[in-house]
């Protein structure tokens, strides 16, 4: 199969990207001022993310979708205002992770984000969980651009004004050139900003506006540090379908209504995963020193036995320091409890530590 | 002091003496991008020709640094140990990784000059 190009590839070019392939799409790595400098500058000034490659799935309908979505998603979606977003995931019934994703109530149905690696599949398990009853776009026709930092909330609304009125995890309709955009105050980096959705003949001329206007361009080379500092899971390293919620510590994510009311696909094993505990569970990992402990690496307890592994890891440049994540037996993910990680043959000393390693506040609230 | 001469797998080495110093060329590090970690050799440590001599890592990857010749290692720059980023700076003066007592001094030979290199570095990049 050919590979997949978004409605920025050209820009890219033109901005001498380092192209990756990355779930079937020509994906720019970084740009030439290299990953530690788009990372830095998107925590201190602002950067542009295509995230063109992700799925955006529209699905129409009302009353009835919602309670049938509240089949699927351990969310409480009947109390979810609109144009506001959750973050959840795709579980089967033995609750084990198919896809993470953002889902946000629009004034037709529910927008959905999914990842791309995932979405065609995830596309066909809400087709049949859903029994096509409610019309399903994943929309092809839409870029998804997202720009992060503080200084994006400046940019952005000069581009698109009163953007920055909109609070962390909502949205609305704005327009840009006459043409209907989405935009969301979310993102994946630990910064204020936002994800737009917008038609792809139009992407490339907002995307050059807000370079324009002092943004730059930010390859995945830099999101994958910047996600792992903000301590955010990447599915198919840290999440996958080895993994449930619970095990992976996101039962933030999951109604406490809706886990009472125990009706939603994998609800069984998640109530008992949080009644009993669970025997491996995702936590921060510190190497001392500089060691970078990457994805499959080894961790070993203080007596040398083998008790979890490293889902990801790099080196964080705002924390100037190494940084991972990973799974550990659930009785050593105790915060400061000392682990070994085993890096091209030798054991090198780390501890668990809470996450994120790199914390800065969100815009709550504006209004 | 002799010619500076470079290897296929993209380090450099200055011989002085039977003394040679080896890093990593500017070529190896704008393939790699910002280098964030650097492991050394072992000062006393003996190193055979297109052996692991070190590590590099970027944010991306790991690579192995070889020796292009055999010999004992006399000294290592710590450096580049406390901050990697030197590496990208300045690969081919400063930031050099290790000096050794070379062994065989014919095995100098078998390397590339610049004018070979840089024709090498970039036909296996295009």
């Amino acid at each position: 199969m050919d590979t997949k190009k978004t409605s920025l590839y050209q820009l890219h070019q033109d901005s001498n990207a380092k192209f990756v392939e990355f779930a079937g799409y020509q994906m720019p790595i970084q740009y030439a001022e290299g990953i530690v400098e788009e990372h830095k500058f998107t925590r201190n000034h602002s950067g542009i993310f295509d995230v063109s490659h992700m799925g955006q799935l529209f699905i129409y309908g009302d009353k009835d979708l919602t309670s049938d979505l509240e089949k699927i998603f351990p969310l409480d979606l009947k109390n979810l205002k609109l144009n506001h977003s959750k973050y959840s995931f795709l579980m089967d019934k033995d609750a084990r992770i198919h896809d993470d994703l953002i889902i946000t109530k629009t004034n037709e149905g529910f927008l959905i984000i999914l990842n791309a690696a995932c979405k065609d599949n995830d596309f066909k398990i809400l087709k049949e969980l859903l029994k096509e009853k409610y019309k399903m776009v994943l929309d092809e026709n839409r870029s998804l651009i997202a720009i992060q930092g503080p200084k994006s909330s400046q940019i952005l609304n000069e581009v698109v004004d009163g953007v920055r009125d909109l609070n962390f995890m909502s949205g609305n309709w704005f327009s840009f050139e006459s043409q209907k955009v989405y935009i969301t105050r979310s993102g994946y980096t630990g910064e204020d900003g936002f994800e737009i959705s917008i038609p792809n003949d139009f992407a490339d001329k907002f995307t050059r506006e807000l370079i324009n206007k002092g943004s730059k361009l930010i390859g995945l080379g830099a999101r994958d540090t910047l996600r792992l500092e903000a301590g955010l899971c990447l599915y198919g390293h840290d999440l996958d379908k080895d993994k449930t919620p619970v095990e992976a510590n996101l039962k933030w994510a999951i109604s406490k209504e809706r886990i009472s009311r125990g009706d939603f696909i994998g609800s069984d094993i998640i109530i008992k995963q949080l009644n009993n505990g669970v025997s491996k569970i995702r936590v921060g990992i510190k190497p001392e020193g500089r060691i970078i402990a990457r994805e499959k690496t080894k961790i070993f307890n203080q007596s040398d036995v083998h008790i979890g592994e490293i889902t990801s890891g790099t080196f964080g440049p705002s924390v100037n320091g190494p940084v991972a994540m990973g799974y550990v037996e659930n009785e050593f993910s105790k915060k400061n409890t000392k682990v070994f990680l085993e890096v091209r043959g030798k054991k090198h000393p780390a501890s668990i530590c809470s996450l994120p390693f790199y914390k800065k506040s969100y815009v709550k609230g504006v209004n | 002091m002799s010619e500076v001469k470079y290897s296929k797998e993209h380090e450099w080495i200055k011989l002085d003496g039977d003394v040679a110093t080896i890093g990593i060329t500017k070529h190896a590090t704008e393939m790699l991008g910002d280098i964030v970690f650097a492991e050394l050799p072992e000062k006393g440590s003996n190193v055979e020709k297109d052996g692991t001599a070190g590590v590099v890592e970027s944010t991306k990857a790991a690579s192995d640094v070889y020796t292009p010749v055999s010999g004992e290692v006399v000294d290592t720059n710590q450096a580049i140990v406390d901050d990697p980023s030197k590496i990208n700076q300045d690969p081919e003066n400063s930031a050099w990784f290790f000096k050794l007592k070379i062994k065989d001094q014919s095995e100098m030979d078998t390397l590339m000059n610049k004018e070979d290199y840089d024709k090498f570095a970039k036909e296996t990049s295009a």
